[in-house]
């Protein structure tokens, strides 16, 4: 059937300006650019990842969104015409990749943080201690001493965190080996983790794993005993932000021979992930697989419960902790992912903010708040976005969107392709090479480091110097332009309201 | 003798004999009001130990009542819940600068067993003083210790003193507050020294973890109905102390916790506590500036924030431990000194009483 679909985007080629070094035609993983004659577009298939653009020495090449008007209908968006030219065409699910980008409100956006004025002084970072570690993990109600004022108090494991900003968990098979190994010396270099997601771990990156949390997934791909105990931590995904309630997929013809021995499976095989894990159908199913976990590791390993942020979000969280997990790890809406069908990513879940908010204010009436630590991600965008997170009662967040970024990705939701131009979201040789590791965590070193300072001069700012004073206290946040309902679930006062 | 204060923030004063002699209270009152241009008249206030020695096993509630009706609704209550020994309005004298007194009425309760059945003693007593008030219009506990008890309104702190008539009460512990109002309103409840049973605090800064601080306690039961940071500091060390029983330097450590980066330079032992500490106790860090005094039966504990964002001098002459803003407000009652420091950023000075009071 021939596709009716226009193209999205334009891609214009200056021919005065082009040296026909074919830099360009190398570079589409597209397919978008050939070479007849000239550099001639076909931009039907342009994606807008800017690889062109970027690797162009003449700047040559310019992408703009295909000017194309449609008639005006506020209800008829042309995206939504776009959606079922498609499904008319193919009769299948829109399969998408990354984030929700639909305009639901942000929340982020509608709080303040607040600063020192004259009674209480403001903290200079540059000259003052401003601690930002953490400590990921069950903490008891009370610290006990004996008779001779020793310690009779031992501790669950705890993971320490010298930023409260840890990497999201993305597969070995959604992302690319030098974009994990990439990952996991960032994070070791600088004190916090990353996740392998569902796809095992790579032996490669197996040197650093007492900076990786290893996450158990429906799939229970690479999942070993030896897998759980080479780990900072270990993560049991239930779900995630960007695709709530339903499983993961990975096409056979990206399980190539690494692929297949690290989440042991065959070569070429489909992974499938189910929607449910098939051994938890309720808490105490998981509460089970908690402490199957637990002895495997010696209780050496703190475990943490990921969930996809859902309407009932706060009571879900506290069976996880009482089921035993000593982090709940919440992911928002706006997660992201490397595939998921376009009908889950953009209308099931709700927002970070409200999910965090809710469950924190739950823990702490049920008096159980310090039982396990709460991560947040989905998305966190910018140290704002961490430091608004903290004070709503995050003990960390994590991001995954915002590290790809880092790294090079464009946000061209095309992950599901497999033909990430950038090296990352992509298993074929040739395009995976494009992402060299070194450089790829330099340039997550920088980010963490940049966000680092930033979140100490807010913090200096608010006359704090230490992270857990930030923690839950939302006091220091007001609301701007939010309904009252908003404001009470976040727990904050609107703006222009005193103490 | 001149006093030279400097004017700034709020003013604290704090004196005690380790030895339990008892002193009368008008040499507190002059100690405080030599800082006099550190409090604007909004508040002030005094917390004295070992003031009713004839009762001195009874819990001494002293209440302020905005209104006779709220005055009534506390006693049927007390009847409920107490056994009633002795009440008695609180001697006052009419005083320049002090106007508008709520009714200041004190009672000495005993809790009768058959209450006790299920917590203990001291719970049953800080469950009353929160439930009464936060349920009780117009009626608030200003303290409710044994043996002590809490002489505060608005007014300058001197002033105060004398309206109490604080020269009739000896103490082995005095405590003092000027205060300067700035994000609370002054009003005779919010006034220095909280208390709560025999914890008294006097503070001088802002805490700017309150946040954080009132969400944490209130995961244990306590309310806080005050509009003042204070309060916070008072119920942390009830929590920390008497509730989970750390040591004193201990809880001290977690209200001013040391630096990570001094935490890992530790010795092992000494490490491992302070970061268990750090990763249990965060939430009670109190962050921003201070300086306070702490007062209880059996001493009193002067603290500073973890930078010493705000002053305290520490003196000791013979068996009396004296603790203040500002080191004239020492000097000018006892100026003759064996020892004058000035306390290290987040290092409590730790008075401990040695004998029997007197």
């Amino acid at each position: 059937m021939e596709s009716q679909l226009p193209a999205e985007f334009a891609v214009n080629v200056d021919h005065e300006k082009c040296r026909r070094c074919k830099r360009c035609v190398i570079n589409c993983s597209f397919g978008a650019i050939e070479f007849k004659d000239k550099v001639t577009p076909n931009s039907r298939l342009c994606v807008a990842c800017h690889r062109c653009a970027t690797f162009c020495p003449e700047s040559a090449i310019t992408i703009t969104e295909n000017p194309l008007d449609y008639k005006y209908g506020y209800n008829w968006t042309p995206e939504i015409r776009k959606n079922i030219l498609k499904q008319a065409e193919s009769g299948g699910i829109i399969l998408t990749g990354m984030g929700n980008p639909k305009p639901y409100p942000i929340y982020w956006d509608h709080m303040l943080i607040d600063a020192c004025q004259v009674t209480n002084p403001s903290i200079d970072p540059l000259r003052e201690p401003m601690e930002l570690r953490t400590y990921l993990g069950a903490k008891p109600d009370s610290l006990k001493f004996d008779e001779n004022i020793s310690l009779a108090t031992e501790l669950a494991p705890q993971v320490k965190l010298d930023i409260p900003i840890v990497f999201a968990a993305m597969s070995y098979g959604a992302i690319s080996l030098n974009a994990h190994k990439a990952l996991a010396m960032a994070a070791t270099r600088m004190g916090t983790l990353m996740n392998t997601g569902e796809g095992g771990l790579h032996e490669e990156i197996a040197p650093y794993s007492d900076r990786i949390i290893v996450q158990v997934a429906s799939g229970r791909f690479g999942v070993t005993s030896k897998y759980l105990n080479r780990s900072a931590a270990v993560e049991i995904k239930i779900g995630q932000g960007a695709k709530p309630g339903i499983g993961g997929h990975l096409p056979g013809e990206k399980v190539g021979e690494d692929i297949s021995k690290t989440r042991m499976i065959p070569v070429g095989t489909d992974a499938l992930s189910p929607a449910p894990h098939h051994d938890i159908y309720s808490i105490e199913d998981l509460s089970q697989l908690i402490y199957a976990i637990k002895e495997t590791t010696d209780y050496k390993k703190p475990v943490s419960v990921k969930i996809a942020a859902v309407h009932n979000v706060a009571a879900i969280a506290s069976g996880i902790v009482r089921a035993g997990a000593d982090i709940v790890m919440l992911d928002g809406f706006r997660g992201g992912t490397g595939a998921a069908p376009m009908v889950i990513r953009d209308h099931v879940g709700i927002p970070i903010e409200l999910a965090l908010a809710a469950v924190d204010e739950r823990l702490r009436q049920e008096g159980i708040r310090n039982r396990a630590s709460i991560l947040v991600g989905g998305s966190i965008r910018q140290s704002a976005d961490v430091v608004k997170a903290i004070a709503l009662g995050a003990d960390a967040c994590v991001i995954g969107t915002a590290s790809l970024i880092a790294m090079g990705c464009r946000v061209c939701q095309k992950c599901y392709t497999g033909n990430c131009a950038w090296g990352i979201a992509t298993q074929k040789p040739e395009l995976v090479r494009r992402l060299n590791p070194e450089v790829a965590a330099d340039r997550l070193c920088n980010l963490l480091t940049a966000w680092g300072h930033e979140i100490q001069e807010v913090l200096g700012s608010l006359g704090i110097n230490a992270i857990e004073s930030l923690r839950g206290s939302r006091e220091r946040l007001r609301g701007v332009g939010l309904p009252q309902e908003a404001l009470d679930i976040l727990g904050i006062k609107h703006a222009g309201i005193g103490q | 003798m001149k006093c030279d204060g400097i004017p700034s923030g709020c003013a604290i004063s704090g004196m005690m004999s380790e030895q339990g002699r008892r002193i009368d209270g008008r040499i507190i009152i002059k100690s405080i009001a030599c800082m006099h241009d550190r409090s604007n008249g909004l508040g002030g206030g005094f917390a004295a130990y070992g003031i009713y020695p004839k009762r001195k096993d009874m819990y001494a509630f002293h209440m302020m009542y905005d209104n006779m009706e709220a005055k009534e609704t506390t006693e049927e209550f007390f009847k409920d819940y107490f056994n009633v020994d002795k009440d008695e309005p609180i001697p006052t004298q009419r005083q320049n600068g002090i106007s508008n007194p709520p009714i200041l009425w004190r009672y000495f309760l005993e809790v009768p067993e058959n209450k006790l059945e299920f917590l203990t003693e001291r719970d049953y007593v800080t469950n009353t003083v929160m439930k009464i008030n936060s349920e009780i219009e117009g009626a608030f506990v200003a303290s409710s210790g044994k043996n002590m008890g809490a002489f505060k309104g608005v007014g300058y702190p001197e002033d105060i003193g004398m309206f109490y008539k604080l020269e009739d009460y000896s103490a082995y512990i005095w405590t003092a507050h000027g205060r300067f109002p700035t994000n609370t309103p002054g009003w005779w409840g919010g006034a220095h020294p909280f208390t709560l049973l025999d914890w008294s605090v006097v503070h001088n800064g802002e805490i700017s973890s309150y946040g954080i601080n009132k969400r944490y306690l209130e995961m244990f039961g306590y309310k806080l109905e005050l509009r003042t940071d204070t309060e916070v500091i008072a119920y942390l060390i009830d929590l920390l102390v008497r509730r989970h029983k750390l040591p004193i330097d201990k809880a001290v450590m977690s209200l001013a916790s040391p630096f990570w980066k001094d935490i890992d330079r530790m010795e092992p032992e000494q490490k491992k506590t302070a970061t268990m500490l750090r990763q249990i106790y965060g939430s009670t860090l109190l962050n921003g500036p201070f300086s306070i005094i702490v007062g209880h039966s059996n001493g009193m504990i002067g603290l500073n924030d973890r930078i010493k964002l705000r002053p305290m001098t520490a003196a000791r002459k013979d068996d009396i431990l004296y603790m203040a803003s500002e080191e004239s407000a020492i000097r000018e009652i006892a100026p003759d000194l064996d020892e004058v420091w000035s306390p290290k950023a987040g290092t409590a000075v730790i008075g401990t009483l040695n004998d029997e009071v007197e």
